[in-house]
């Protein structure tokens, strides 16, 4: 086998826990996935669903065709097409030819290794990490793995799920295994009721602003806490989906009612005696009394404002009503140069109040906040209002379920007698490859995840919020303290 | 894969911390169905004007640094996106490893599977290194991937860590996928029972 030399300097990770100790959810899930442990190896991690996109998967296709290889377990692979497709009018041809390429491509792989694929015309598409959970393919236990790094939404159901690239994709595909080291740990506890006005999306950039795009590097992060409890399914998923935000591999929430309640009856759920037996099993997944984490971190759920960020990637966040932070007063050279260079790019003066700038554009939408709970908060406050003369906003809702749904409930009515674009469902301007963008300079608040300097079209600036705070600002035209409104 | 021993290079410098994968290949260039290209690509909204041409003040535009087949780059080198073109298109331009104080999980496998190094140093190192380059644009550094060692200056030096699995793959041109294929068996058993 694999000679490894002696003298390698590596850092040990963990060793795991041995079955007998008390466990986390994210050791469990990971043991009853090993296939085989080399020593020195990663593991052989095996993988229960992997969904496909239409952006990462044409390379790993093409890898496993030249190696005259098959997709190992079709029956384990769900494809569909979310990121540069069009979100106006489906029946049109597609106007941008690379993107209709790349979509022909998706149908022809497909096709060719007995993929399901939920294609333009299926009733059923949408964001890849809306449509897992919304057809019950997401289960808890499973392991979930995507080429694409917001697969960590789908941790919120207990399962193992993150992105990968293109070349493990290709693993996957031909092996249905990965090759993996076990991640660390990380208990982020959260605690406390959310006040008025105060959302996930609040928790998470929130949690972001306190810990940086780095502070969960190599871990996988246990969501645990009375204030998690107390979220729906769909709210667990927005703060899961920025888990990688803080660099984190996953987030993970221990299955509970919620959960139990959200996946009964889904297409792809288990039914009848299998269901009872499943919920049993998922019971068990829930971290031992007693288990140890490598790392924690605490967040007051109480003490949380409607958070925004200022900068140029989502940990540049701040309460809505703070100020602009200065560089001069950040002591680490190399976080000054960056706060420096963000504040450039976003046209902002340090110690300026957010509340009150103009704003162009509002998006809606994204895997972070484009549910039905999310259009149908957003709905509520936006009812009687209309969109501020100097704003285009978009409402993009998550999947063509979404859609059905928020439209059986007249959503679309509220958003669109207000002044908004109703759009079909997929990615859209959250990564602005299907034309839905900014144009430069532009200022948008976004319910998206990245602010990444031109992340929603070059020379685009991004404050990122919650959807809330993103119909605040609409209806406004400025950055607004939702909370003023919901008084009203 | 092209093996991957020891080699000598001088240092092109983006001293910028953070730097997420939206940055290294922007997502409008993602609708390619092939990895050719991609190092045109590369930081292409840092590195051309709004009318195409270079951007004078870029560092990887500037005379001093061509050629130079190693990046230096601040902290959480490679955040965001999974996407792993960001590696092929570091790969295309040139790069054979990149230098950074820490690097984003995903990141790091993608590059290790591209032949790409990322070669984690102390923030001491990392400083001392960004102000020679500073000094003398053409300073150069060594790197020994079997004795993981990078070495600069009067015989100053420091070990950087790498999985010994990664390591092996690198030195000896290992194809992960031809790796995992031999477990056809286990994998068998393993579903069987799963
Ligand atoms: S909505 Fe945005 S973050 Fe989510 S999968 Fe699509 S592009 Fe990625």
């Amino acid at each position: 086998m694999i000679n490894i030399r002696a003298e390698v300097k590596q850092e040990k990770s963990n060793q795991a826990n041995s079955m007998t100790n008390p466990r986390t959810i994210i050791d469990k899930v990971w043991d009853s996935h090993v296939v085989v442990q080399e020593p020195d190896c990663p593991a052989v991690l095996y993988i229960d669903l992997h969904l496909i996109h239409e952006v990462t998967s044409p390379q790993a296709f093409e890898g496993i065709r030249k190696r005259g290889l098959k997709v190992r377990r079709p029956d384990k692979t769900v494809a569909t097409m979310d990121h540069s497709i069009p979100t106006l009018d489906p029946s049109l041809p597609i106007a941008d030819a690379q993107a209709a390429q790349q979509i022909a491509q998706l149908e022809k792989n497909a096709a060719e290794f007995g993929v399901r694929l939920y294609g333009m015309r299926s009733p059923n598409r949408g964001i890849v990490h809306v449509i897992g959970p919304e057809l019950g393919l997401t289960q808890p236990g499973m392991t979930i793995v995507c080429g694409d790094s917001h697969t960590s939404t789908h941790g919120a159901f207990g399962a193992l799920a993150f992105g990968i690239g293109t070349s493990e994709v290709e693993h996957v595909l031909a092996t249905q295994c990965l090759l993996q080291r076990k991640p660390k740990t990380c208990e982020v506890r959260i605690d406390g009721r959310l006040s008025p006005g105060v959302t996930a999306k609040d928790i998470i950039l929130a949690l972001l602003a306190k810990i940086g795009v780095g502070g969960g590097t190599g871990h996988v992060f246990e969501y645990t806490g009375s204030a998690i409890r107390a979220l729906s399914m769909e709210e667990r998923m927005t703060i899961c989906n920025m888990s990688i935000e803080g660099g984190a591999r996953a987030g993970i929430i221990a299955p509970d009612d919620h959960t139990f309640e959200y996946l009964v009856g889904r297409e792809f759920a288990p039914k009848g005696d299998d269901w009872d037996a499943s919920v049993q099993r998922w019971k068990a997944l829930a971290t031992d009394e007693g288990a140890r984490y490598d790392k924690s971190i605490s967040l007051d759920a109480s003490a949380l404002q409607p958070m925004i960020t200022f900068g140029t990637n989502p940990g540049m966040g701040i309460p809505i009503t703070s100020r602009v932070p200065d560089p001069n007063k950040v002591g680490d050279s190399s976080q000054k140069l960056a706060l420096e260079k963000a504040l450039r790019y976003m046209g902002l003066q340090p110690g300026e109040s957010l509340l009150g700038k103009q704003i162009d554009v509002v998006f809606i939408g994204s895997c972070t906040n484009s549910r039905l709970s999310d259009l149908r908060t957003a709905a509520r406050l936006m009812k009687g209002w209309k969109v501020a003369p100097n704003v285009r906003m978009l409402v993009v809702p998550g999947s063509q379920q979404v859609k059905r749904q928020a439209e059986a409930e007249g959503l679309h009515t509220i958003f669109k007698e207000a002044g908004a674009e109703w759009r079909e469902s997929g990615c859209s301007m959250c990564i602005a490859m299907n034309g839905d963008q900014l144009s430069p300079g532009q200022y948008a608040v976004s319910t998206s995840n990245r602010n990444f300097e031109g992340r929603q079209g070059k020379g685009g600036r991004t404050f990122l919020a919650s959807p809330l705070t993103a119909v605040a600002a609409a209806v406004t035209g400025v950055i607004t303290d939702v909370r003023a409104l919901l008084e009203d | 894969m092209s093996h991957f021993y020891k080699f000598t290079s001088r240092l092109a410098p983006l001293l910028v911390n953070d730097i997420d994968t939206d940055q290294i290949i922007p997502a409008r260039f993602l609708k390619a169905t092939d990895k050719s290209g991609m190092g045109d690509h590369l930081f292409a909204d840092w590195r051309y004007q709004s009318d195409g041409r270079p951007n004078p003040t870029f560092s990887l535009n500037q005379e001093a640094y061509r050629g130079a087949e190693i990046l230096l780059a601040g902290d959480n080198f490679g955040c965001g996106s999974s996407r792993e073109h960001a590696a092929w298109a570091l790969k295309a331009y040139g790069f054979r490893a990149i230098i950074s104080t820490s690097f984003a999980d995903i990141f790091k496998n993608n590059a290790l599977k591209n032949g790409l190094l990322p070669i984690q140093v102390s923030a001491h190192v990392y400083r001392f290194l960004n102000e020679a380059v500073e000094r003398n644009p053409r300073f150069e550094v060594h790197i020994d991937l079997d004795e993981q060692r990078i070495s600069f200056g009067e015989g100053s030096s420091e070990i950087f860590p790498i999985d010994p699995f990664s390591k092996y793959c690198l030195l000896h041109g290992v194809d992960e996928l031809g790796y995992l294929m031999k477990f056809q068996e286990q994998i068998e058993n393993f579903e069987a029972t799963h």
